[in-house]
C-alpha cells in the first residue's frame, strides 16, 4: 500500500511534466495543425541554455529564466524563418520539416556540447516528505506541480480573459474571417509558437533532472510519452492535455514501480496503439463528418 | 466505344512507349548487377564496405519510398522494423548457421510485425500515423533490455557467419550480398508498382474517398503498401546484421529512423530512383562529414555535423522543392 501510494505521487508528479508538454503540442496543433516533433529537441536546447548559465553565475534560477526566455526565442525563429513557408497540402511536409529541425537540433547540440551525459542540478532537494511513515512527495514534486499549475492557469486566463486569447482563438479557428476583422493573424501564429516553446522548455527544465541527465537526444522518449498524453487527451483539447499527461504518467510509475523501468517505453506503445484502435481522434475529440 | 476508337486510342500511345514500359525494370536492374560487380573487381576493401551498405539502405529506402511516397502514409518505425529483422537473423543464424533460412526468418518475422503496425496504422493519417510509428522507434533499446536473455540488452548479439564461398573477400561477399537483395527488391517493388496495386496506391493517397468510389479497398490497400514495406526493412535489417556481424539497439537509434525518412524525401518521394539517391547520400554525407570533422581536429563534429547538414538539407529541400532532387533532375531533363 505504502509503495501504491508512493508511486501515485511520483506518477502525478511526472504526469505534471507531459501535460505541460502535451499542452505546448496542443497550443501549436490548434494554432497551425502542425504537431511540432521538434519540441523535444528545442526543449533540450533550452535546457542546455540553462546549463551554461547556471554554470556561469552559479544561480539556478538565472539559468531558469535563460532557458524560458530562449524558448521564447526559439520558437520564434522556429515559426518566422522555417514553419510559415511549410506547404500545408498534404500534413507529411510539416512532420518531415520538423525531423529535419530534429536533426539540427540536436546536431548543434552535439557539436556544442558533446555527446556525452551531464548531470543536471535540481534547485530543491529530492527526498520524499514522510507523512505517518510514507513517501510522499519530495519538495522537488511541489515545485512541478506548482510551476505546471501556474502554467495551466496562466494559459486559461490568457485564452479566456484576455483580448490577445481571443484574437488568437480566432486566428486559429477562421484565419480568413480573422484577417478581414484586423486580426494579425501571421503574428498571433508566431506568439502561438512562442508560447509553446516556452512552456516546451519550462517541461524540459523539469523533467531533466529527473530523467537519465542532459544529453542531445534527452527527451526523445519524453516527447513519445507527451505526444501520447496529447493524443490521449485528442489532439485538440487542452483539458485532455492536461488530463492524458496525468495518466500517461501515473502508468508509467505503476508499470516502471511494479514491473520494471524498461517496461515503460513499451507500456506507452500499447497505450498508444490502445487508443488510437479505439478513437482514432483521441477520447476528448469532437466527432467529425464520416469520410465515407 | 466503337471498334474505330478503340484502334484510335491504342495507336494513340506510340508503339515505344508502350514496350519500353514493360522492359524498363529489368533493364536497369541488369545493368546495376553488372556495374556492382564490376565495381567490386575495381574498388578497395573499405569501398567496397561502403557500396554494400549503399545496397543494404538501398533495399529498406525502396521499400519506404512505396509506402510514403506512393501511399502517403509516412512511417518513422522503419527502424525498428529493420531491428526486427537484423535481431531474426542473428538468433536464427546463430542457432542453425545456415544463411538463407536466416534471410527467410528475418523477413517473415518482420513482415509479420508490418502486418500488425499496418492494422493499426491503416486507420490514422498525418500526425497521428508519425506518432504511433515514432513510439514503436524509441521501443527498440526498451525490448533489449526488458527480455536480455535473449537480446542482451546493450551489448546486442554477435552475428555469426559462413565465411564467403573461395577465395571471395569478405567485403566484395557483403557487397554482393547487400545488392542482391536490393535488386531483387527493386525488381519486385517496380514491378508491383507498375500494376493495379501501383494505381491503388496513389489513388489512395491522393483521395481517399474518390479511391473508396472508384472501387479500390483503402484499408488493405494502406495494409499492404505497410507491409510490403515492412518486408523491405526485414531485409535490409539482415543485410545491416550480415555487414556488422553483429547486432545492437545503438545500431538502430531514432536518427536511423529519421535519416531513412531524410533519405526518401531528399532523393525524391514515390520514385524508386530517388530512393537509390538517398541511399548513396545516406552513406556519403556521413563519410564527407567526418572526413571534414578529422581534418578540423574537433572530435564534436563526428556525426553531429552529418546530422545538422542532414537536417539543413531536408528543411530546405522541403520549402524549395518538395518534389525532391530526382524531380529537380527530372524537370531540367523535361524543359530542354
Amino acid at each position: 500500500m505504502d509503495r501504491f501510494v508512493y508511486l501515485t505521487f511520483d506518477g502525478l508528479s511526472r504526469g505534471a511534466v507531459y501535460a505541460a508538454f502535451a499542452l505546448a503540442l496542443v497550443l501549436i496543433w490548434r494554432a497551425a495543425r502542425i504537431v511540432n516533433f521538434a519540441q523535444g529537441a528545442m526543449a533540450v536546447a533550452a535546457v542546455y541554455v540553462a546549463y551554461s548559465v547556471t554554470g556561469a553565475t552559479g544561480s539556478y534560477w538565472l539559468g531558469f529564466l535563460a532557458a524560458i526566455a530562449f524558448g521564447l526565442l526559439l520558437g520564434v525563429a522556429v515559426e518566422k524563418t522555417v514553419m510559415r513557408f511549410v506547404d500545408h497540402s498534404s500534413p507529411l511536409n510539416g512532420v518531415v520539416v520538423a525531423l529535419g529541425l530534429v536533426l539540427i537540433v540536436q546536431g548543434v547540440l552535439g557539436i556544442v556540447y558533446g555527446n556525452e551525459y551531464r548531470p543536471v542540478a535540481t534547485p530543491f532537494r529530492r527526498d520524499a516528505f514522510e507523512v505517518g511513515g510514507i513517501a510522499l512527495l519530495s519538495r522537488y514534486d511541489v515545485f512541478v506541480f506548482a510551476a505546471v499549475g501556474t502554467v495551466v492557469v496562466a494559459l486559461t486566463l490568457l485564452f479566456t480573459r484576455t483580448a490577445v486569447g481571443l484574437r488568437m482563438r480566432a486566428a486559429a479557428f477562421a484565419p480568413d474571417v480573422s484577417r478581414l476583422l484586423g486580426v494579425p493573424v501571421g503574428g498571433m501564429l508566431t506568439l502561438g509558437w512562442a508560447l509553446a516553446a516556452a512552456v516546451g522548455s519550462l517541461a524540459g527544465m523539469l523533467v531533466v533532472p529527473t530523467e537519465l541527465g542532459l544529453h542531445p537526444t534527452a527527451m526523445d522518449v519524453v516527447f513519445v510519452s507527451a505526444f501520447t498524453a496529447a493524443v490521449v487527451g485528442g489532439l485538440d483539447s487542452p483539458i485532455g492535455a492536461v488530463t492524458g499527461g496525468l495518466v500517461v504518467g501515473l502508468l508509467l510509475s505503476y508499470v516502471s514501480g511494479y514491473l520494471g523501468a524498461t517496461v515503460a517505453p513499451m507500456a506507452v506503445l500499447l497505450l498508444l496503439v490502445v487508443v488510437l484502435l479505439g478513437r482514432p481522434g483521441g477520447l476528448f475529440s469532437s466527432s467529425k463528418a464520416r469520410l465515407a | 466505344m466503337t471498334d474505330v476508337e478503340e484502334k484510335r486510342a491504342a495507336a494513340a500511345v506510340p508503339e515505344i512507349v508502350r514496350r519500353r514500359k514493360r522492359i524498363w525494370p529489368v533493364v536497369p536492374i541488369v545493368i546495376g548487377a553488372l556495374l556492382v560487380v564490376l565495381l567490386t573487381y575495381t574498388l578497395p576493401p573499405f569501398r567496397n564496405y561502403q557500396l554494400a551498405t549503399i545496397g543494404a539502405y538501398f533495399t529498406v529506402t525502396a521499400g519506404l519510398t512505396v509506402l510514403t511516397g506512393l501511399n502517403g502514409q509516412l512511417s518513422l518505425g522503419h527502424g525498428a522494423l529493420m531491428a526486427t529483422g537484423a535481431y531474426t537473423f542473428a538468433l536464427t543464424q546463430n542457432r542453425w548457421l545456415h544463411t538463407p533460412v536466416s534471410f527467410v526468418a528475418a523477413i517473415l518475422v518482420t513482415t509479420l510485425a508490418g502486418v500488425v503496425i499496418g492494422l493499426a496504422a491503416a486507420r490514422l493519417r498525418g500526425p497521428y500515423l508519425a506518432g504511433l510509428t515514432l513510439a514503436v522507434a524509441v521501443v527498440v533499446p526498451s525490448v533489449t533490455s526488458t527480455f536480455d536473455e535473449t537480446f542482451n540488452s546493450d551489448m546486442g548479439l554477435s552475428v555469426a557467419l559462413d565465411p564467403p564461398p573461395g577465395t571471395i573477400p569478405m567485403e566484395r561477399w557483403q557487397a554482393w550480398l547487400c545488392w542482391t537483395g536490393a535488386l531483387v527488391t527493386v525488381l519486385s517493388l517496380a514491378t508491383l508498382v507498375r500494376g493495379r496495386f501501383g494505381r491503388d496506391l496513389r489513388a489512395v493517397r491522393d483521395d481517399e474517398t474518390a479511391a473508396r468510389l472508384a472501387g479500390v479497398d483503402v484499408a488493405r490497400t494502406k495494409v499492404l503498401a505497410f507491409v510490403v514495406s515492412a518486408a523491405c526493412a526485414g531485409l535490409a535489417g539482415a543485410l545491416f546484421a550480415v555487414l556488422a556481424q553483429s547486432v545492437s539497439p545503438g545500431a538502430f537509434p531514432l536518427t536511423l529512423s529519421l535519416f531513412l525518412v531524410m533519405a526518401i524525401v531528399i532523393g525524391g518521394l514515390g520514385r524508386l530512383v530517388g530512393a537509390l539517391l538517398g541511399a548513396v547520400l545516406l552513406v556519403a554525407l556521413p563519410a564527407l562529414a567526418q572526413s571534414a570533422g578529422e581534418s578540423s581536429g574537433s572530435q564534436h563534429l563526428e556525426g553531429n555535423l552529418a546530422l545538422v547538414v542532414f537536417g539543413v538539407v531536408l528543411v530546405v529541400v522541403m520549402l524549395a522543392a518538395p518534389g525532391g532532387l530526382a524531380s529537380i533532375r527530372f524537370n531540367l531533363w523535361r524543359k530542354r
